[in-house]
């Protein structure tokens, strides 16, 4: 058998694959966050609660309006953009002029109001959703045993993530977004309602959170605290790959798994420190992130 | 105005020195009760809200007013922070004029405050941490380990593994002080047994969400079982991922502490089979469902656990004590009060006829449950069959293997 560093190949090929997985939460997350923060200028601390909101949607839908997996899966993004579009024109908007800090404090706030309201109805031990039966079992790939819905989430991480970049940097919408960013009151001068194509956008990047927590339901325990364990990685995770630049956090949030899932062979008490480090020598050396256009 | 970040931290900080208004103090002496334990994160489940309400059931159920006694509960989120629960404690005792400090769950926790209560000779019942090492190394005159621990569970799911046949193990285990004493008392019980153990993969607490790099590190090392030490969310989502890559068809999964309110957030279809060691279960004989039943509607979606049963417990014999001492003499001396119960005999809905021994050790029975399948499963909350009880005296380590410093003394 080889051996790489004392690490049978095979563990080590099927680390590889595991940290990929984990990477694909993460290129998801940050996505949501560097579309949100690139257009927008909001840092938005509740979306680890968004993506627990996602999750909980789902369960929701399965255990009181018997409604499953495969459409929980465009329905509880739907529903909870919904409800960041509210969020967004009610509360949110508010803060556009204002100091980035201001919406960092806001919406941190917003998520510990949406994380203690879920914990009060539901508990913190989490609820039981179930892998939905076609995507239940494993596949032996020879190095390891892959479960099939693990595969199921990098592939449709894959699609949503790629999709979302050419909406952006592709289409005439997205074109539209883009120059609203650069210079608002020119663009709603040639007639587009730039107030609007801002609640989308958070809508969207919202919706992508929740898209995340319907993925993550199966694996993960379905409880209130679920995104606030994933929001401070996937934050580092934008900084590294650089603020507001999309194909920068589907790489690095693919990267930045397979490094964790590294560390966990080698050195698994450093597992979770291992991506600050990271983002730490990126500053130093890289400020505005690895793909981060220059200010 | 312009908010920085340290005008905003300051202005926190000064509200949080902002004194709290209370009324007046009677003439009587208060015996007040503070309730410390995770209240907001992964343990809210397993302690939380529910101890406390527990711990009130013994207030009502001893009949406080009658004994001539006025007692208080009051109870504050420790976050799982050792500081966080230092600085409430300090500020309960010197302040508030606590004497008796409840439930506690987190073993980091719960080891921090045993030189506080010292300190301040005050009583602290502990029902929620699990380190042996509370009533060994750690131990203290002013305590009691009330409902289980590391060496319990270690000796009762772990023994009955490895009398199974189940003689390789690989420990996934929560990097601080619970989950490597739970591996070490493991161990102990593995190696003693003529087993081996075949490698562990210690991970980050808190914040590991991913377990599946650690389950297949655990599969390929040939192990027969996986042994982990872990709790709550994080024991939850390791049973969850364990079958997901197919563990359970490959090895024995041995969840050395879990909880029902685990079980009933993994649902029985994952956790039916599973063996796990609690000394309560809310339908063991008549006793405890009289409790569950005078408990269960100040707390309806939790069924209390061993650790809420413990906190009741533990209320009740404390009140019976100070009862029986007077509440001025209780409230003097709190190493005075930890030996009058250990002296007094413990009886209760809970967990039957117990003693409290020299070191601080509650000597409860512990029961070796397996959880039930789904179709064997008959109403709410039916989960556990009784594999096996083992007596107090023989379920926790022996007094002189403890080598607690105020015992020899």
């Amino acid at each position: 058998m080889i051996t790489i560093f004392g690490i049978p190949g095979p563990l080590l090929f099927g680390q590889l694959l595991l940290g990929l997985i984990n990477g694909a939460f993460y290129a998801m997350l940050s996505l949501g966050l560097a579309v949100i923060f690139g257009m927008l200028n909001i840092i938005n601390f509740a979306h680890g609660a968004l993506f627990m909101m996602g999750a909980f949607v789902s369960w929701m839908l399965l255990n009181y309006l018997d409604i499953g997996y495969f459409p929980a899966l465009i329905l509880a993004p739907l529903i909870v953009g919904i409800f960041g579009i509210i969020l967004e024109k009610t509360i949110i908007s508010r803060l556009y002029k204002l100091d980035h800090l201001y919406g960092l404090l806001l919406t941190f706030g917003l998520a510990l109001v949406i994380e203690g309201l879920f914990r009060n109805a539901y508990g913190s031990s989490g609820m039981p959703y179930r892998i939905p039966s076609v995507l239940q079992g494993a596949a032996n790939l020879g190095f390891m045993y892959m479960p099939i819905y693990r595969g199921w989430v990098v592939l449709a991480a894959l699609v949503v993530c790629l999709a979302t970049w050419a909406i952006i940097e592709k289409t005439s919408l997205g074109a539209k977004l883009r120059a609203a960013t650069e210079n608002a009151p020119m663009v709603q001068a040639f007639g587009v309602d730039v107030p609007r194509l801002i609640t989308l956008t958070y809508g969207g990047g919202v919706a992508l959170a929740a898209f995340a927590g319907v993925l993550a339901a199966p694996i993960y325990s379905v409880n209130p605290n679920m995104g606030s364990n994933f929001i401070n990685t996937v934050f580092a995770v934008v900084v590294i790959g650089g603020m507001g630049s999309i194909m920068g956090s589907i790489v690095t949030g693919f990267a930045l798994g397979v490094l964790e899932g590294l560390t966990k062979v080698f050195y698994p008490q450093a597992s979770a420190t291992v991506v600050f480090l990271v983002m730490v020598i990126v500053l130093l050396l890289r400020p505005r992130g690895l793909f981060g256009r220059a200010a | 105005m312009t908010l920085t970040r340290r005008s905003a931290l300051t202005t926190v900080a000064a509200a949080a020195t902002l004194p709290l208004i209370r009324p007046a103090r009677a003439q009587k002496p208060v015996i007040k009760i503070g309730v410390l334990n995770d209240q907001s994160g992964p343990y809210t489940n397993t302690g939380g809200r529910t101890s406390v309400i527990c711990a009130q059931q013994a207030l009502e159920d001893f009949g406080v007013a009658a004994k001539g006694l006025t007692v208080e509960v009051i109870s504050a989120d420790h976050q799982n922070k050792p500081d966080l629960a230092v600085s409430i404690a300090r500020q309960w005792f010197d302040r508030d004029g606590v004497d008796m400090l409840l439930d506690v769950p987190t073993s980091s926790v719960a080891l921090a405050l045993q030189s506080v209560v010292r300190e301040k000779n005050k009583v602290y019942l502990n029902s929620g941490a699990a380190s042996s090492a509370l009533t060994g190394a750690q131990c203290s005159p002013n305590f009691v380990h009330w409902t289980y621990d590391t060496y319990m569970l270690a000796k009762s799911t772990g023994g009955a593994m490895v009398k199974a046949g189940g003689d390789s193990w690989y420990f996934v285990t929560a990097d601080y002080a619970f989950g490597k004493q739970l591996q070490s008392d493991t161990s102990a019980f593995v190696t003693a047994a003529g087993g081996k153990v075949v490698g562990s993969a210690q991970y980050p607490f808190p914040g590991t969400t991913d377990f599946s790099s650690f389950l297949v590190q655990a599969q390929s090392s040939g192990a027969k079982v996986i042994g982990l030490a872990n709790a709550g969310g994080d024991t939850v989502n390791s049973i969850k991922q364990a079958h997901e890559f197919g563990l359970n068809s490959s090895m024995k999964i041995a969840a050395l502490l879990m909880f029902i309110t685990d079980v009933h957030a993994l649902g029985l279809d994952v956790a039916g089979g599973l063996n796990l060691t609690e000394s309560f279960y809310w339908d063991l004989n008549d006793r405890t469902r009289a409790f569950t039943k005078r408990v269960l509607p100040k707390t309806p979606n939790n069924y209390p656990n061993m650790d809420h049963a413990g906190c009741y417990s533990a209320t009740l014999h404390y009140l019976k004590t100070v009862a029986d001492m007077g509440a001025a003499e209780a409230k003097k001396d709190g190493v005075a009060t930890v030996n009058r119960m250990k002296a007094m005999p413990v009886d209760d809905d809970c967990f039957g006829k117990t003693k409290i021994r020299e070191d601080g050790r509650n000597l409860v029975p512990s029961f070796l449950f397996e959880v039930k399948k789904p179709s064997e499963s008959k109403h709410p909350w039916d989960y556990y069959k009784l594999v096996v009880e083992t007596p107090g005296n023989e379920a926790f380590r022996p007094l002189a293997d403890g080598h607690c410093p105020f015992v020899k003394a």
